[in-house]
């Protein structure tokens, strides 16, 4: 049993970090499915260098072939020496591949991506910490790492060879081969995950017939990472591949990739974790609106869509990503979407967590911004002057009232008259919506007051002459037709209005009957 | 009636177009501003406020539906809604819910499929609870179509959304099959069966996901033809699908389809695909298969289960992930129970317990847990004989593991096996083990135990451990246990054991042990009678009366007014009254209280006493 510590013993209750403490000493897992049997003992083969040129070539395909066996890393006293000798052959072979000419021929092909899946290609193994949020804990790392990496390194040294020939590798480097390797980028290991995107990229950007079906395959754990598991650790990785993708998409853009940005890359903004993606998805997001500004108001639509609601550091990464599109958005666009947008920021203004409404001021700092605000002022500030004006009076913060203080005076400075019209009415203005309020609370009171009143008056009715009659009326109402359809309506407007959802089932069940 | 004329009845839809059209232009400024006093108050939800109140008006639709009556609700209030269908998430769940239940409002069976292009739209919406709820509502509804209506409106839209361009659509139609194919035309059912085959080998995964875990219910409504023709071929392409989150959904449905079919069919058709996905590469398939190995059992009937899953399941016990054996574990007394009895003991001894005993030192500790919960229900299964020889020493070692849950699966099971092997072995190969977990660092554990030391108990003959473990149940004041236990063992043996060591606590330096005295012999006076509560435990009583914690004192006044009847009048008299008396006039307001409260009860008890003795006490 393991040793209980003195504060645990007294409330029984251990703090969440400690238990994680103890949780994180194994944080090495595997998973390779063992279905071989026990490995067999490696002998080591002669050096590839020493061997003669004609030798060489049947000595690579050996020692490929040799390392195909896999070893249990969890166990670390098993199998040392083979497993040396494995590392040792892997290396070499990084180096075969990387410093010399012409040993990729055509034969090899097969060889050497038979190695790289059975090496790599796996399901990956149940997170060890069921709950495991990456912000906070320890990643489990991949247990087999000395190997693996080694065999990264080598398809990365293998893809970069000049040598390297697409044609004769799209054989062996297929659609499934990608899927495999798009599977692994949910590895929990990010020294795993960053290899995989330097080769994924690369396969990318050789094998032109896998383009259209890895962006596929993106969007489909996107759209599982959003609207099913809400789980996947390499969402990172993958947006940073596409940053680059996007980049070089050739204009005007394909519907595909249109969709693509409004039905993954906003949705993904939803994301409970967004934190850990966010600047790569912002980046995404941007290279987008560079390449096609009329994509503008869509997107912050969008984003106004999805804007957070509980989450005030997700609202404080939305306003960043917003200031980063307005940094780029054509005056043209701006003017399209100034007013909802603006909306938010005033509500962001005003928002009680001054981490919110400092970073919306911030916008004030931002001299592109400014000009296009300059530019539409009649627009902007009566939708801001509300929220800015009170929260220069109320907001709990130094901080923020005295920023707020500047942001008035700037728009102020702007357009003075407007200003001081907006300050002028600003209490009759109150005075009206809270008129407006309280009327719109009126009347949904009448309306249940209504409702109260006719439900009892219904109940008391239940078995009586006029609930039969409500609901024959009804029946003759919806089948009637033509003249005297304005007279019934108005007749069913009145009469069901008596009756509660659930009377009005009851009654319904009742009615074939009648009839 | 009173409200119902003319311009009042006009007020729901009023209501209702103004949340729903103003919300941008009203509401957010009026949450924006206005008398400080008014706002401050509600300033934490006004961003919420306009999503509010249009969430409350589409709440509310039943409401104005009715106030409009089902032509109006027909020919404005549904149009209205389909055309504003895009919206937030929230107000589109709230609606598509609501929706379901319209058919009264729109009136009656007859005009149900109105509905049906508002929840068109909402089948087709990104977001999955807006879209399942949607579907949920059709399929609701399905049911309230006549067969024409079925063919005319339902069918229709269940292909338009089955061929829609973007995958949610598709996804919403997988649910719809099941309920328009039973009543429908066998042209229409010719049609359904093609397009629920289109979508199992749909391009996007999520869709074969959703027709996967929609195959079993489909294959229920069909024909046993079809299933056998087309039901088979789809089950085993999506059991060999590349994504093993479609895999794992063909187990569920293997379920079903076995029970449809016959035992003779089951062999050819089934069985292979079962057996692969039992040895996936996959972990999550394979960790289905264990969790659904009982309904699986049960489709594919014993004869099968004998030459097929005994080995199945003894490789999932022995899988390399811990998860599939934790769900296996799991499973183990459910399957050895429903083996087919005449062999039922040989395959567990043979095939099923070396695996269970290797489990029982797994290095995870969930798996051991999970074994932990059932492995006592093994002993019923294989009787007293095998129990004791094979299935004690591994309680044994459970009830010894390192992992406190493990531990208390097993303790909270004892009673079963106490049923095959009787008493007298538990107590001698358990117990010692049980008064370890008595000290168990672990409160939870230690909580278990005193949980259940009432019912050892009455399993386990009195011993010396046994006592040591009544005492730490002192020290967690598990007064309540206390009491019956000393009610099972009688006077003697709590004097002997019990009150030296609750009284010795009364010399604790905590405060709250010294109360776990008081509150211990408010529990045992009753139980041990006059002479010892009289003798032991009142002097020890008095004595805390000193104590310089109030809460101490006050617990003397409280404890003395519950023993007081089980005192004799002469001490009640002598020594009970001056230290009430004294403790009325204390500093503290309470135990001044609790000594009143308990001077005014102790005397009605003295009055009582008079009276009934006849002696010449001056009350």
């Amino acid at each position: 049993m393991s040793a209980i510590s003195a504060s645990e013993k007294v409330d029984g209750f251990t703090r969440k970090s400690m238990r994680k403490a103890q949780k994180q000493r194994k944080s090495q897992g595997s998973s390779q499915y063992r279905t071989q049997s026990a490995p067999v003992e490696l002998s080591p083969l002669p050096q590839l260098k020493d061997a003669p040129s004609t030798e060489q070539q049947e000595l690579f395909t050996q020692k490929l072939q040799q390392c195909c066996m896999l070893f249990d890393f969890l166990d670390s006293v098993m199998d040392l020496k083979s497993k040396e000798i494995k590392r040792a052959t892997l290396n070499e072979l990084v180096d075969y591949v990387s410093t010399n000419r012409g040993v990729l021929v055509e034969s090899t092909y097969p060889e050497i991506t038979n190695m790289i899946c059975t090496n790599i290609f796996r399901t990956l193994p149940p997170s060890d910490n069921p709950d495991f949020d990456p912000e906070e804990d320890e990643p489990t790392l991949e247990a087999s790492w000395p190997h693996v990496q080694l065999v990264y390194e080598f398809l990365l040294r293998f893809l970069e060879n000049p040598d390297f020939q697409p044609s004769i590798a799209k054989r062996h480097i297929d659609q499934k081969f990608v899927l495999q390797l798009l599977e692994l980028f949910d590895s929990e290991d990010p020294r795993e995950r960053d290899f995989l995107k330097t080769i994924l990229h690369r396969i990318y950007g050789k094998f032109l017939g896998l383009r259209a079906f890895i962006r596929k395959q993106i969007n489909n754990i996107f759209l599982r990472f959003i609207y099913e598991t809400e789980h996947f650790n390499g969402v990172a990785e993958l947006l940073e591949i596409l940053g680059s993708i996007i980049n070089g998409f050739a204009l005007p853009l394909k519907a595909e990739h249109k969709q693509f940005l409004m039905k993954v890359l906003i949705p993904l903004h939803t994301a409970k974790g967004l934190a850990l993606f966010h600047a790569q998805l912002a980046y995404c997001v941007v290279q987008f609106l560079e390449k096609d500004p009329t994509l503008t108001e869509p997107v912050i639509r969008g984003l106004l869509k999805f804007w957070p609601r509980t989450c005030s550091q997700k609202e404080v990464m939305f306003l960043g990503e917003i200031e980063e599109i307005l940094d780029v958005i054509e005056p043209t666009q701006f003017k399209k979407i100034q007013e909802p947008l603006f909306k938010q920021i005033s509500k962001c203004v005003a928002n009680p967590h001054f981490q919110v409404a400092e970073r919306a001021l911030y916008f004030w700092n931002n001299e592109y911004i400014l000009s296009l605000i300059e530019e539409n002022i009649d627009k902007v500030l009566p939708i801001m002057f509300g929220s800015l004006y009170r929260i220069s009076k109320e907001h709990w913060n130094p901080t923020i009232v005295a920023l707020v203080y500047n942001v008035l005076k700037t728009l102020m400075e702007m357009n003075c008259t407007l200003f001081d019209e907006l300050t002028s009415s600003y209490k009759a203005e109150r005075q009206r919506e809270k008129k407006k309020e309280q009327e719109r609370d009126e009347l949904w009171k009448k309306l249940d007051e209504l409702r109260l009143s006719n439900a009892a008056l219904v109940q008391n009715n239940s078995h009586g002459l006029l609930g039969v009659q409500n609901n024959n009326n009804n029946n003759n109402n919806s089948s009637t037709n033509g003249d005297n359809q304005d007279k019934s309506a108005e007749a069913a407007a009145v009469t069901p209005a008596n009756q509660d959802p659930d009377v009005g089932a009851a009654t319904g069940e009742s009615s074939p009957c009648a009839k | 009636m009173a409200g119902a004329d003319g311009d009042d009845s006009l007020y729901p839809i009023a209501v209702l177009i103004d949340e729903l059209r103003n919300e941008d232009v009203q509401v957010p400024n009026v949450s924006g501003g206005g008398l400080p006093g008014y706002r401050s108050k509600r300033s934490c939800s006004s961003r919420e406020t306009f999503r509010c109140l249009r969430l409350n008006s589409i709440k509310k639709l039943s409401t104005i539906a009715l106030a409009l009556g089902v032509e109006r609700t027909r020919t404005e209030l549904l149009p209205f809604l389909t055309d504003t269908i895009y919206d937030e998430d929230e107000v589109l769940l709230a609606l598509a819910e609501q929706l379901g239940n319209f058919t009264m409002l729109v009136g009656g069976p007859e005009y149900v499929h109105c509905l049906l292009p508002p929840l068109e739209s909402l089948a087709t919406v990104e977001e999955t609870v807006v879209r399942d709820k949607a579907v949920e509502s059709l399929r609701k509804i399905s049911q309230e179509h006549s067969p024409v209506d079925l063919e005319v409106h339902f069918e229709p839209l269940v292909k338009r959304l089955a061929s829609g361009d973007w995958f949610t659509s598709r996804t919403s139609a997988c649910g719809l099959f099941s309920v328009c194919y039973p009543r429908v035309s066998s042209t229409v059912k010719a049609e359904i069966r093609q397009h629920f085959r289109t979508l199992c080998s749909d391009d996007t995964p999520m869709v074969r996901r959703a027709a996967a875990s929609k195959l079993g219910e489909f294959a229920k409504v069909l024909e046993l033809d079809y299933v056998k023709s087309d039901i088979i071929s789809l089950f085993t392409a999506l059991a060999s699908d590349e994504q093993d989150s479609v895999r794992l959904l063909a187990v569920e449905a293997c379920v079903s389809i076995a029970t449809l079919l016959p035992q003779e069919d089951l062999e050819s058709l089934v069985m292979p695909t079962l057996r692969q996905a039992a040895e996936d590469k996959s972990w999550r398939v394979r960790y289905m298969v264990a969790d659904k190995f009982s309904e699986l059992q049960k489709a594919v009937g014993p004869e099968i289960t004998k030459n097929d899953l005994v080995p199945a399941f003894q490789n999932l016990l022995k899988d390399c992930e811990a998860e599939v054996r934790a769900a296996a574990a799991n499973k183990v007394k459910e399957f050895c129970e429903n083996l087919p009895e005449e062999n039922r003991e040989q395959i567990i001894m043979t095939h099923i317990l070396p695996c269970v005993k290797e489990l029982v030192s797994d290095t995870n500790q969930h798996v051991k847990s999970a074994l932990a919960s059932v492995i006592m229900g093994l002993s019923t299964i294989l009787g007293k004989d095998n129990t004791i020889e094979h299935l004690l020493p591994l309680f044994l070692a459970q009830l010894k593991d390192e992992c406190p849950e493990v531990r208390l699966n097993i303790i909270s099971n004892l009673d079963c096996v106490n049923e095959v092997i009787g008493i007298r072995q538990l107590s001698q190969s358990l117990l010692p083990a049980i008064v370890e977990l008595a000290e168990d660092a672990k409160w939870r554990v230690r909580l278990a135990i005193i949980e259940y030391m009432p019912l050892l108990a009455g399993q386990l003959p009195l011993t010396k451990s046994l006592c040591r473990v009544v005492v730490y149940a002192i020290r967690e004041a598990a007064t309540c246990n206390l009491m019956k236990l000393v009610e099972k063992f009688g006077a003697e043996w709590a004097q002997n054991t019990i009150v030296p060591k609750v009284l010795g606590m009364a010399n604790d330096p905590n405060y709250l042990h010294r109360m776990t005295t008081l509150f211990c012999i408010n529990a045992l006076s009753e139980a041990c009678g006059q002479d010892i509560t009289t003798k032991q435990m009142l002097p020890v009583v008095l004595k805390m009366s000193n104590d310089q914690v109030a809460n101490v004192r006050f617990n003397v006044a409280k404890s003395l007014q519950k023993i007081g009847p089980v005192l004799d009048s002469n001490a009640l008299q002598t020594e009970v009254k001056p230290v009430l008396e004294k403790l009325a006039t204390d500093t503290d307001m309470d135990v001044k209280y609790f000594a009143q409260e308990a001077i005014s009860g102790t005397r009605f008890t003295l009055a009582s006493l008079h009276i009934s003795t006849k002696s010449d006490l001056p009350f």
